[in-house]
């Protein structure tokens, strides 16, 4: 089975339609528990973004050589030797990062958007699609942390990415950076796009327009 | 540190799902009912402790000795993989009104990120054998009652008015972030 989707769509897709943490409520350990601060948003969504590229790439190019009764366990073989691939890099060039991020670098061997893609799409198509895929849950998953990761540290310490936006005058809410405020604010974040999709009220806008 | 303390720590102060957001996906999944939380929060802590004995002797006993730490991520995710796999099968054989009460929770289990999560931990943490097994324990006595709350807490909500958008996980992640507050008063306690 293949996709019939264009090549551009297979990408554009990701990024909110089916947006991996928005849309399908997947990999929410990693979207909790790293977002107090834009930059471990930032690295852990293009470390996870790299391993679901890399076994995305193996994947599809192995598709017709892994065995139907074990692939899942071969997927997972091969998703942890890109984690701990990943894992090395972070440790040896980012230290500070690399000490951060801690257990939950590893822990992108369980993330579920990863193992979900390689079942639903990289397992089915051909090495180029696949990639445009990957990359774009990849864009998306990176989107989502990232905001996330900003409007937490903003009500959280003031700043973003550690420039101080808001000045002297602004009390931090301590409990954005803490583990509260990620439940709180992703529930809102919902909210919010439950409301830009909801149907009655596009056509709301449109017969007002 | 005390066994006592350890698994005070693991299961209440520093629980797995509310402040390491470990295990989210079951979290908010089988949150529903009261009664398939406890089956699932059982499962949990069973496959816990097993996993806790297994990968703290893989990793002590084979990955130390010939210097392959580097494969340990590969190495614990098979083996819980594989583990889970046991167990249900076991299970299976042993005993009926257990496999009728876990079964469907167990193959569940092997990408919930509680269980890596937990051998990471007693790696990262250079647990002994009776720590690492006690904190297991601990861990998956604090991810069920987390479970068990948050499932009596969701069978109240489905008779309370709320706002359109916010229905389903918008609201189970306010009542997440409402535990976690609730959750935080124990911080001061270890």
């Amino acid at each position: 089975m293949s996709s019939s989707l264009s090549l551009k769509a297979e990408f554009i897709k990701g990024l909110w339609k089916e947006n991996p943490v928005m849309a399908s409520l997947l990999g929410l350990c990693p979207t909790l528990a790293v977002t107090n601060a834009s930059m471990n948003g930032l690295a852990m969504g293009l470390a996870t973004t790299f391993v679901l590229l890399s076994s995305s790439l193996m994947i599809s190019a192995l598709r017709n050589f892994i065995p139907h009764q074990v692939r899942i366990a071969g997927y997972i073989v091969i998703i942890a030797t890109f984690v701990t691939v990943a894992d090395r890099f972070l440790a040896a060039y980012f230290p500070a990062i690399s000490a951060t991020l801690g257990p939950y670098i590893p822990l992108i061997v369980v993330n579920c958007i990863i193992l979900g893609r390689q079942e639903a799409f990289s397992s089915r198509n051909g090495i180029g699609r696949s990639l445009l895929d990957s990359l774009g849950m990849g864009v998306g998953f990176i989107m989502v942390l990232v905001v996330l990761g900003s409007i937490r540290e903003l009500l959280g310490s003031g700043s973003i990415f550690g420039f101080a936006i808001l000045g002297d005058w602004f009390t931090p809410w301590m409990v954005m950076i803490l583990p509260p405020g990620a439940f709180l604010t992703l529930g809102i974040l919902i909210a919010l796009a439950n409301w830009y999709n909801d149907p009655s009220r596009s056509k709301a806008r449109k017969v007002v327009s | 540190m005390s066994y006592f303390l350890l698994f005070f720590s693991a299961a209440i102060v520093n629980n797995f799902v509310l402040s390491y957001f470990l295990g989210i996906c079951p979290f908010v999944g089988v949150s529903k009912r009261v009664s398939s939380a406890v089956s699932m929060g059982m499962a949990v802590t069973f496959v816990m402790l097993i996993t806790a004995v297994v990968t703290w002797l893989i990793y002590h006993l084979i990955l130390v000795p010939f210097k392959v730490e580097i494969l340990e991520y590969v190495s614990f995710i098979l083996v819980i993989a594989s583990l889970v796999q046991l167990v249900e099968m076991f299970i299976r054989k042993m005993s009926k009104p257990l496999y009728d009460t876990l079964g469907i929770y167990l193959p569940l289990i092997t990408t919930n990120c509680a269980i890596l999560g937990l051998a990471l931990f007693s790696v990262l943490r250079d647990y002994a054998f009776w720590e690492s097994v006690v904190f297991g324990l601990g861990a998956g006595a604090g991810f069920t009652l987390a479970l068990v709350i948050m499932a009596g807490i969701r069978e109240e909500l489905e008779l309370a008015p709320i706002p359109k958008y916010f229905q389903g996980a918008g609201i189970t992640m306010i009542v997440a972030g409402g535990l976690a507050l609730a959750f935080m008063g124990f911080a001061g306690m270890i």
